[in-house]
């Protein structure tokens, strides 16, 4: 077992960090949204639309870097057994879901005026719905057990699979996209991102991770006291 | 059994299992030599199966630790595994096979093959008295046949190591010192034994016996929160 | 190399035995694919059109129904121990697993599906790209549904959940598969389609049992 980082711990830290990192975050999504909404020029080519762009773009980066961070706490837990890399990805999948969907929604809502329709098989929003299946996939099986740890310990082995075959996942529907799409089709990563987009773009990048950061925390604090009431409730009935 | 075994001891030191956030038992000792029984009683839930499977390797302990002679058993558990012959829980047969036919893959994933395979199968159902049901279906046998079949298992491999988790569970009178007697001639030949029980079972006059349940439990659940983790 | 066998070939005598089982797999297969000319229409052209997403599609379909059985029988009746006693790694049992399971319904859909695609006019250039694609398919999808199968040991509702996560893993699958079947339809090339599967089998023969193995050691505990 390890204590080197006990929960006490953890949670003095993570109490000490949220203030600041929310404080962060709604800093960044202030001056972005200001950034990206006022400031920043419309396309020329789309017009006012390209602005969804900044809401839609770093939702597709934080539902990556989501799987990513689930597979890395998924491995330390599997490796070392450390019960906050178990909690960590137990966390990351749903909030990792979140983004998945955020970004689907967005693409879907900057689509329609782009192709005159909700849906294109577009090789990146498939790529994202494909991921979205392995966030719902993963939270299913790690809920499917009365044993929640084995639910963890199932799913860590899944989160490791996932993530070797992502990059196959990709390069295959790539390839699919690319044979069955007609070349005519305006791209979504088509138009060249202007130095003025650049600037509010990494802005809300930076609002979305930091709001990743604070869902994490809240999610670890609460699945932390659930467990700490279990036990508290089974010493209780032993005792 | 013409054979003999020359090994052991089989030993536990400051063993601990913790499930689902709570210590099952901790800080259990045993050590079985050549020719020794050990029982393990208690109530339900007391902790006699979790025991068995972390000797049979199947379950790893959140603490302490298991040798065979002076080796750590986690540092070869294939070899661990060849050594030892587990009787769970479940009977682990296979419906549309035939009792013999379920033996026979038991001793099969052992490596035994051939003439010793057919001779040790037919020894141990006839020392079961169950040799008359060799050819039929498991499906259609009763518990005690089950059982008994599934102890045939037992008795005809090469084991030193016997993990019998509840052996006589369905058994009748006659039955019973069929298994008494089994594990009499396996003793005597330097077997070690090691049944969950908590019906009368003669292990023979060289048989300890261990409560998991007495293992420090109490104070086991309590220093468990202070981990605060509330995860093994 | 004994053991191996002998895994397998139990499982081969089980599946003859519960020969139901297997019939229920195959016959799902056939039926789901016959629906799609009821459905549709009969328009050959059409049909012919279709026809490499149907047999993929419900090839995949079919397989999932099949794996919820693959360890949870064992794992129910304490055969799932005497497994993880055998001295053999857990990986090499998954493999024997995953061989089994190909041979008991992976093959049949491969002698199947060119029938089926005979019901669905599927154009004659076709045919061999179908049958190729099946074979170097089929498996990747049975290595896979294995690690799925040892993830849901235990699980509730394990039918659904492991088609659930196998069904986007097996995406690549049903992209070269199809994009194979096309192509010889249209006198394209197809050696590259088959090659992508090649070595998507080549990787899974390896890897697949590794993670199936870690899961069965998870599912012990």
């Amino acid at each position: 077992m390890h204590r080197f980082a006990n929960p006490t711990r953890f949670l003095r830290l993570a109490n000490a960090v949220l203030p600041w990192l929310g404080g962060l975050t709604v800093i960044l999504f202030g001056v972005g949204l200001y950034q990206a909404l006022v400031i920043s020029p419309a396309d020329y080519q789309q017009g006012e639309t390209v602005r969804i762009m900044y809401v839609h773009v770093p939702a597709a980066w934080a539902a990556l870097s989501g799987y990513t961070a689930l597979a890395i706490a998924s491995f330390t837990f599997l490796v070392w057994r450390h019960p906050l890399a178990d909690l960590a990805a137990r966390a990351a999948s749903p909030i990792g879901a979140g983004f998945t969907a955020i970004a689907l929604v967005t693409g879907a809502l900057w689509g329609q005026p782009m192709w005159g329709t909700w849906w294109v098989w577009d090789a990146r929003l498939t790529s994202v719905l494909i991921l979205f299946f392995l966030y719902l996939g993963h939270m299913a099986l790690v809920n499917a057990f009365d044993d929640s740890d084995r639910g963890s310990r199932a799913g860590a082995v899944l989160a490791l699979v996932g993530v070797v075959n992502l990059p196959i996942i990709k390069f295959s529907v790539d390839w699919w996209n690319t044979l069955h799409q007609p070349a005519s089709v305006l791209r979504m990563d088509g138009p060249k991102i202007a130095g003025e987009m650049m600037t509010p773009l990494m802005i809300m990048a930076g609002a979305y991770f930091a709001l990743f950061g604070v869902l994490m925390i809240l999610r670890i604090r609460s699945l932390l006291a659930a467990r700490r009431l279990r036990q508290l409730r089974l010493a209780v009935q032993e005792t | 059994m013409e054979r003999s075994f020359e090994s052991g001891p089989f030993a536990g030191d400051d063993l601990a299992v913790v499930r689902g956030g709570r210590a099952v038992f901790a800080g259990l000792s045993f050590s079985v030599s050549a020719g020794t029984a050990l029982r393990l009683a208690g109530p339900n839930g007391s902790g006699k199966s979790s025991l068995i499977r972390v000797m049979a390797g199947l379950l790893r302990p959140t603490g302490g630790e298991l040798r065979w002679g002076r080796a750590p058993v986690r540092e070869d558990p294939e070899g661990h595994a060849r050594r030892l012959a587990f009787l769970g829980h479940s009977d682990s047969l296979k419906s549309t096979l035939s009792a013999g036919e379920n033996t026979a893959f038991q001793l099969r994933l052992r490596g035994i093959e051939g003439s010793t395979r057919t001779a040790a199968l037919a020894r141990a159902f006839e020392s079961l008295n169950i040799t008359s049901l060799i050819d039929l279906p498991a499906g259609w046998l009763s518990s005690g046949q089950r059982r008994r079949t599934a102890l045939a298992g037992v008795l005809a491999s090469d084991a030193p190591l016997w993990l019998l988790d509840e052996p006589t569970v369905g058994l009748d009178t006659a039955s019973v010192t069929a298994l008494e007697g089994a594990i009499a001639a396996h003793l005597a030949v330097g077997g070690m034994v090691v049944a969950a029980t908590h019906t009368a079972l003669d292990l023979g006059a060289r048989v300890t016996d261990l409560d998991p349940a007495t293992c420090a439990r109490k104070t086991a659940s309590l220093s468990d929160l202070g981990d605060g983790w509330g995860v093994a | 190399m004994g053991r191996f066998w002998a895994i397998m070939s139990r499982d081969l005598t089980l599946a003859r035995r519960q020969g139901a089982d297997l019939a229920m797999t195959v016959s799902f297969f056939v039926v789901v694919v016959v629906l799609f000319p009821l459905g549709l229409g009969p328009t050959p052209g059409q049909l012919a059109e279709i026809a490499p997403a149907v047999l993929w599609v419900t090839a995949l379909l079919a397989a999932m129904l099949s794996f919820d059985r693959l360890f949870q029988q064992d794992a129910e009746d304490g055969g799932l121990d005497q497994l993880a006693l055998s001295g053999l790694p857990l990986a090499v049992v998954a493999l024997a697993k995953a061989l089994a399971h190909w041979l008991t319904t992976g093959l049949p859909m491969i002698v199947l599906a060119p029938l089926l695609a005979i019901t669905l006019n599927l154009n004659t250039e076709a045919y061999g790209a179908l049958i190729l694609g099946f074979v170097l398919g089929t498996p990747i999808v049975s290595l896979f549904g294995t690690v799925g199968a040892a993830l849901v040991v235990g699980a509730r509702r394990a039918g659904v959940l492991v088609a659930l996560i196998v069904l986007p893993l097996t995406i690549p699958v049903l992209i070269f598969g199809t994009l194979a079947i096309d192509a010889a339809a249209n006198g394209l090339p197809i050696r590259v389609h088959l090659l992508m599967l090649s070595a998507m089998l080549a990787a899974a023969i390896p890897l697949a049992p590794l993670a199936a193995g870690a899961a069965l050691r998870q599912a012990l505990e």
